[in-house]
């Protein structure tokens, strides 16, 4: 008896120890996951004369990693996530055309507290909601704000924009080249500090209350989670991000104008993601660089085409790989190993 | 008659024509996501169908603008069934965001379809002559086609109120839509009636698309343009209620018009601003359930 239960006892320890080490090596770096910063820099060196189409690259992976935050680990589907983006883009741009504030570094933090001020309001009021409602709510949540600018179009510029923005050099050494070689630079260095910091918030505590408010909402109720305060956490940051990726937007491009705000950005940055495959970080790399390098060289093509295109691609994801382009290359990993060891 | 008096009453005119342009189209969506909780974002896509149809028989093949109407009714309806069968039963189970994304695809398809096949440009159809002109009510003329629209909107309310208030199939509806489980283990067989009212929740869509036409134009992103205030109708009337949805049409409608009318300049911010508000105090809409 006595010796059935200390191998019971040891038994557990270590099934501890491994779930232990299972959760530790989880968000330990792996070597693969140099790649996307390996070929970053890569194509800098490759395509020197694309770099304008690289930072414009760069922005839309920021966009789609603040979407993962909220829809691929809380689980909240927004149709409306544009907002934010479109707020983060008209801080900019309107500090810059109509205060002459034109240094960018500090532009984006004002883009990122103006963002997230926002989504923190909104959020507060909409994520009580789910389903219909919630899309609807957001929906409506990007739409009011461009009527709101299409409505004073007399400080927004309306849906002519505003053109021909100018800043200062990055930390007043580095001036803006026709080849967007510096803010080429500049993006990937402002991706790469808003990547860790998402990286850490998803695999910290708060990040597997969010898994698991998406995976049982109950549950988290439950064990007393506090879900309403936690979503409205996470979707205010997920808005901040999303907030300096329409700053980076406006400072690349030099204009902005409401499209920003179009129901077509907020579907867009949801397929890029959605093609990469959902909460697991990368799959925004993935999804929004092929999505970005498809339609830069489908559009030129045939636009109908590309659109019919995406459509079609979209159907095939969802019945057969939902999960992603990431998720298809690892089941074609797991096809292989197992194929190995029969 | 005093001047508000007339603004008033061409508010509530032409917001009335509004209201049964969206009744008509969003009805259908109502119902089959109180049914099957099945997000469709390719509604849009089968008005804009619809109304290409009406373009094509009226224009090119000759046939009168109103059996036109009927045709493409029955045709888009019957060809709803199609997708139907073949790509939405898949997804009855799944989560809101892939229903979200497969019906979101069909849409893109359809419109890049429309674009290869009509051309980005605006259509526009021929009217008969009893729809041309304009209708003398005693104090004012109002163009018989919203006239038309509002007579057609009220005959169809009539008719649906019929059949889902007074027949068998309604009340199984009904049943199915209050309870979906409860209703198969009495024997309902609700797939097969989510697959009928799909598909006159479709034909009524491209009712509603090729009666768009006159009012709002037919270009190919009619699908996803208009598709915001469909699903605004159904999220703010409530899921599967055919009063609730009646309700949204008139409010939204009649708000929408009134927007227009007294603040050219915010346009469509009216509509939206009343859905948030009626939203944020009753989240499942007028008439939708808890």
């Amino acid at each position: 008896m006595a010796a059935s239960n200390t191998t019971v006892q040891a038994a557990h320890e270590i099934a501890r120890k491994r779930a232990a080490e299972c959760l530790l090596e989880r968000h330990r770096f792996g070597w693969a996951e140099a790649l996307p910063w390996l070929l970053a820099v890569t194509a800098f060196f490759v395509f020197p004369d694309r770099m304008t189409f690289g930072s414009q690259v760069l922005v839309m992976v920021m966009f789609a990693l603040s979407l993962d935050l909220i829809l691929g680990y809380a689980g909240i589907v927004t149709l409306g996530h544009a907002a934010f983006f479109g707020v983060g883009a008209y801080t900019v741009g309107l500090a810059a055309a109509r205060l002459q504030w034109t240094e960018p570094i500090s532009g984006l933090f004002a883009a990122a507290i103006a963002a997230a001020i926002v989504g923190f309001i909104t959020g507060w009021f909409l994520l009580r909601y789910r389903g219909l409602t919630l899309l609807m709510l957001t929906l409506a949540t990007a739409i009011m704000l461009q009527e709101t600018g299409n409505l004073r179009s007399d400080i927004s510029g309306g849906y002519d924009g505003l053109p021909g923005l100018t800043f200062k050099p990055l930390l007043g050494v580095f001036d803006y080249d026709l080849y967007g070689h510096t803010y080429y630079l500049y993006a990937l260095a402002v991706l790469a500090v808003v990547f860790f910091f998402v990286r850490r918030i998803v695999y910290s505590p708060f990040g597997q209350a969010l898994t698991g408010i998406r995976e049982n909402v109950l549950r988290m109720h439950a064990i007393g989670s506090p879900v309403h305060w936690r979503l409205v956490m996470v979707y205010t940051i997920a808005a901040a991000i999303a907030g300096v990726a329409g700053a980076l937007f406006t400072q690349t491009n030099a204009y902005v104008t409401l499209t920003v705000f179009d129901f077509d950005n907020s579907a867009k940055v949801m397929v890029m993601l959605i093609l990469g495959g959902t909460g697991r970080l990368y799959g925004a790399f993935v999804g929004a660089t092929v999505y970005m390098v498809l339609e830069d060289y489908f559009s030129k093509l045939s636009p109908t085409f590309w659109q019919f295109g995406i459509g079609l691609v979209l159907v095939l994801a969802v019945l057969f790989a939902p999960r992603g382009l990431l998720g298809l290359l690892e089941r074609a990993g797991q096809y292989f190993t197992e194929k190995k060891r029969s | 008659m005093p001047h508000f008096a007339i603004v008033a009453v061409s508010i509530l005119f032409d917001g009335l024509a509004y209201a049964m342009f969206l009744f008509i189209t969003s009805v259908g969506l109502s119902i089959t996501m109180g049914l099957m909780g099945f997000v469709n974002l390719a509604h849009g896509a089968f008005a804009m169908a619809g109304g290409y149809l009406v373009v094509t028989l009226t224009r090119t093949l000759g046939v009168g603008f109103v059996p036109s109407l009927v045709i493409a009714a029955l045709v888009v309806g019957a060809v709803s069934v199609v997708f139907e069968r073949v790509l939405y039963r898949r997804l009855y189970k799944s989560t809101d965001l892939e229903q979200v994304l497969l019906t979101i695809g069909l849409a893109f398809m359809a419109i890049a379809t429309a674009t290869f096949l009509y051309g980005p440009i605006p259509k526009s159809v021929p009217l008969p002559d009893w729809l041309q002109g304009d209708v003398n009510l005693g104090f004012r003329y109002f163009p018989s086609y919203r006239a038309f629209l509002i007579v057609l909107g009220a005959a169809l309310i009539a008719v649906l109120w019929y059949a889902f208030e007074r027949t068998n199939i309604g009340a199984k509806i009904r049943a199915a839509v209050d309870n979906r489980r409860m209703a198969e283990s009495v024997g309902i067989n609700v797939d097969r009636l989510f697959t009928l009212t799909f598909a006159v929740g479709s034909g009524l869509a491209a009712l509603g698309g090729g009666l768009a036409i006159q009012l709002l134009g037919l270009s190919p992103s009619f699908a996803v343009l208009y598709l915001v205030l469909f699903l605004i109708v159904v999220a703010v009337g409530g899921l599967g209620s055919l009063k609730g949805t009646l309700l949204a049409a008139l409010v939204l409608g009649v708000f929408d018009t009134a927007g227009k009318y007294l603040l050219a300049d915010a346009g469509g911010f009216f509509i939206y601003a009343v859905t948030v508000a009626v939203l944020l105090i009753k989240p499942a809409g007028f008439y939708g359930r808890e």
